[in-house]
């Protein structure tokens, strides 16, 4: 889906910004011997309350494995070798590490607090249960008993919300299209108004056009309800259009974490840079589409120091060497609430300026000297 | 409805084809009755006794082919199977009637039970794959790769003989006539025990290796991680998302082994001497006998037939995919 120009939302001020969900320092292993892939290496990602996060990256980036490891959900031989995840409610401050909680603190917790919404549509919903059935299970597991007749109603009240007529109930999801399945696991996921919804790439299995009302619609239900979105996607277009604030992922670890419009207009890290060269603006003037060179790293021989090196065209000799941390920008005195993991930021270590593709500047600003 | 109309039109129609080759066979074999009676006496009979042996088998008379499918259709409605040589001059559909519970209750319940024991075995097995309980496995695999013969030989000569806990063949006490009192049907039970037993024993292993597979194959499906991150209890989702599909492929397989219960056991019951329908069968091939083979056969037929659209039934209860495209 490639969009028209970006629709600026106005970042809210670092004052009025809760954090609901703070990961941090996040490490995933696949496999449990020496030989095991580093998935994710020390991630830290901050969701404020009623923000929409884009999570972007190329296949193999550590998306999905951040979404699962996030709510604990990670299937074998996925092990999470370090780090917490913090969720503090913005409505009554109740909360805890979801990685150190006991099986039972973290059942009631999971779809109540933090509700997913997987990119297999089609297999999200077990083939031999109505929706009905499905949508009411995880409404009664979190309340107490003898509640039948309102989760029913409740169930109803869902499918009503995302546009499915209420008789589909009993309709088994054999029954349903791809798009209504979606739908219906976006109203399963909301049943509890949880306050933070994971969303990894819930239209990837869908038509542009299904895509598109999906995508309005999990919109317009953010800005009734108020729940925050992590919005998990390779479609940066897309993110572009409805995330504040987008996180880009590459090899494991979050390069640049900004929000929306300085991501379009004002890339700071060389594969930002190349992922916006990958694809075409249909407004302005026109670019040359560049994508970026090579392919992304084998997480079994991760490239010494930064794991883009090999592909960056901007790279120096240091960066075979040093593997840069998430950090402020070089322009960290003007976007203080940004962050970039590139050693061209370093001033310790970077050669000279900050090329001029990636030290553009917003209007009104004077250019750096 | 339609789908369940359409299903017993398919199984009427299997019937028949098996119905009629079970006419069709046995008089394509050569000899006849009177001549494998003549080889049983070994020449002992005498020229008058092999004439009336023919008009009692109705060999005297020429009839065609024909006549005789109808009138062999006729008989199966009046559930006449003809006469047993073996057991003459018992007919065929009393012999059938006296071995047929033996076999229905020994192998029917310990089939049954073997499958509900190693399906949830395998649920747990499968649900905690890469613990511990993965190392009953190997020892899943050595039970079924026994030969089921060698197995019911070995019981017996631990349990029956060496230590005599259990006896070593039959169905009851010969000092018993078969009745509803408690002497019988003690003596019965404790007669079944080891046949039982090692029924059980043979036929787990297969039900919790497929069931452990299928687990951990479901396992990884997406509804199984949502009903997870649903915060459903671990009950919930180990036994209504992920054995609730595992189990149907399991669901065939026990419909197949149900309609082999009455043939499937004969070497059970050479090897345990027990008086069921395998057993029976086992003689009458011994002895050439058409007429209890040809009965037999049939009630074999028959009962794989009526597992399988009993089976077909229970997947379109168990499985909403199927009911529609029938």
């Amino acid at each position: 889906m490639t969009l028209a120009s970006p629709t600026i939302r106005p970042v809210a001020s670092a004052s009025e910004r809760t954090p609901v969900l703070q990961i941090r320092n996040l490490s995933v292993d696949y496999g449990y011997d020496d030989n095991a892939v580093h998935a994710l290496q020390n991630v830290s990602l901050t969701l404020h309350a009623g923000e929409v996060l884009g999570l972007a990256g190329e296949s193999g980036s550590g998306k999905s494995t951040l979404a699962y490891a996030a709510t604990r959900l990670l299937p074998p031989p996925g092990v999470i070798t370090g780090g917490e995840v913090l969720f503090t409610s913005s409505r009554d401050g109740h909360g805890g590490d979801l990685l150190r909680m006991s099986d039972a603190q973290l059942r009631a917790q999971r779809w109540r607090d933090t509700a997913i919404v997987f990119q297999g549509a089609m297999n999200s919903l077990n083939p031999v249960y109505t929706i009905g059935k499905q949508l009411i299970d995880g409404i009664t597991a979190h309340s107490p008993r003898g509640q039948k007749e309102a989760a029913k109603r409740r169930a109803m009240e869902l499918l009503d919300m995302v546009g499915i007529p209420k008789d589909r109930l009993s309709s088994y999801p054999h029954q349903l299209s791809g798009g209504m399945r979606q739908r219906v696991m976006i109203a399963m996921a909301l049943a509890l108004e949880p306050e933070v919804v994971i969303m990894d790439e819930p239209t990837t299995a869908l038509d542009v056009v299904m895509q598109r009302q999906i995508v309005e619609q999990i919109m317009s239900l953010k800005n009734e309800l108020g729940f925050s979105v992590i919005f998990i996607t390779h479609d940066v277009s897309l993110l572009l259009e409805l995330a504040d604030r987008i996180a880009i992922m590459y090899g494991g670890n979050i390069v640049e974490d900004a929000s929306a419009r300085e991501v379009y207009r004002e890339p700071r890290h060389p594969y930002t840079a190349g992922l916006l060269h990958s694809f075409p603006p249909l407004h302005g003037p026109r670019r040359e589409l560049r994508g970026i060179p090579g392919s992304p790293p084998d997480l079994m021989h991760l490239p010494t120091g930064c794991n883009f090196h090999p592909r960056c065209p901007f790279a120096f000799d240091a960066c075979t060497t040093i593997d840069p941390v998430l950090g402020p920008t070089r322009f960290e005195a003007e976007e203080p609430h940004r962050s970039v993991a590139c050693l061209l930021h370093d001033p310790a270590a970077a050669p000279g300026p900050v090329p001029v593709e990636l030290g553009v500047r917003p209007p009104g600003v004077s250019p750096l000297s | 409805m339609k789908f369940l109309l359409r299903r017993v039109g398919f199984y009427l129609f299997t019937a028949w084809a098996a119905i009629t080759l079970n006419f069709f066979i046995p008089r394509m074999l050569p000899g006849d009755p009177v001549q494998s009676l003549i080889n049983k006496y070994q020449g002992r009979l005498s020229t008058d006794a092999i004439n009336s042996l023919r008009v009692l088998f109705g060999l005297n008379t020429h009839t065609s082919l024909w006549q005789d499918y109808l009138s062999y259709w006729g008989n199966l409605f009046h559930g006449d199977f003809g006469i047993s040589f073996t057991y003459f001059p018992t007919p065929v559909a009393d012999v059938i009637a006296q071995s047929l519970p033996w076999t229905l209750m020994l192998v029917g319940i310990s089939t049954i039970v073997g499958f509900v024991l190693g399906t949830l075995a395998g649920v747990g097995l499968g649900w905690r794959r890469g613990t511990w309980m993965d190392g009953l496995l190997p020892v899943a695999n050595f039970f079924s790769a026994i030969p089921y013969f060698w197995l019911g030989l070995i019981a017996i000569a631990i349990f029956g003989v060496a230590i005599p806990l259990f006896p070593a063949s039959g169905g009851y006490d010969g000092g018993l006539e078969p009745s509803f009192s408690w002497d019988f049907i003690g003596s019965a039970l404790y007669h079944a025990a080891l046949p039982a037993l090692t029924i059980v024993i043979s036929s787990v292993a297969g039900w919790i290796l497929s069931m452990r597979n299928m687990m951990v194959t479901v396992s990884s499906e997406d509804y199984v991680t949502v009903a997870q991150a649903k915060g459903l209890p671990e009950r919930r989702v180990m036994f209504g998302y992920a054995a609730r599909n595992a189990v149907l492929p399991s669901i065939s397989g026990f419909a197949l082994s149900l309609g082999f219960i009455v043939g499937g056991t004969l070497v059970t019951e050479m090897v345990f001497s027990y008086p069921g329908i395998g057993y029976v069968l086992f003689q009458a091939i011994g002895s050439k006998d058409y007429p209890l083979m040809q009965g037999v056969f049939l009630i074999i037929t028959l009962s794989v037939l009526v597992a399988n659209m009993a089976a077909d039934f229970v997947y379109a209860f168990l499985d909403p995919r199927t009911r529609q495209e029938g």
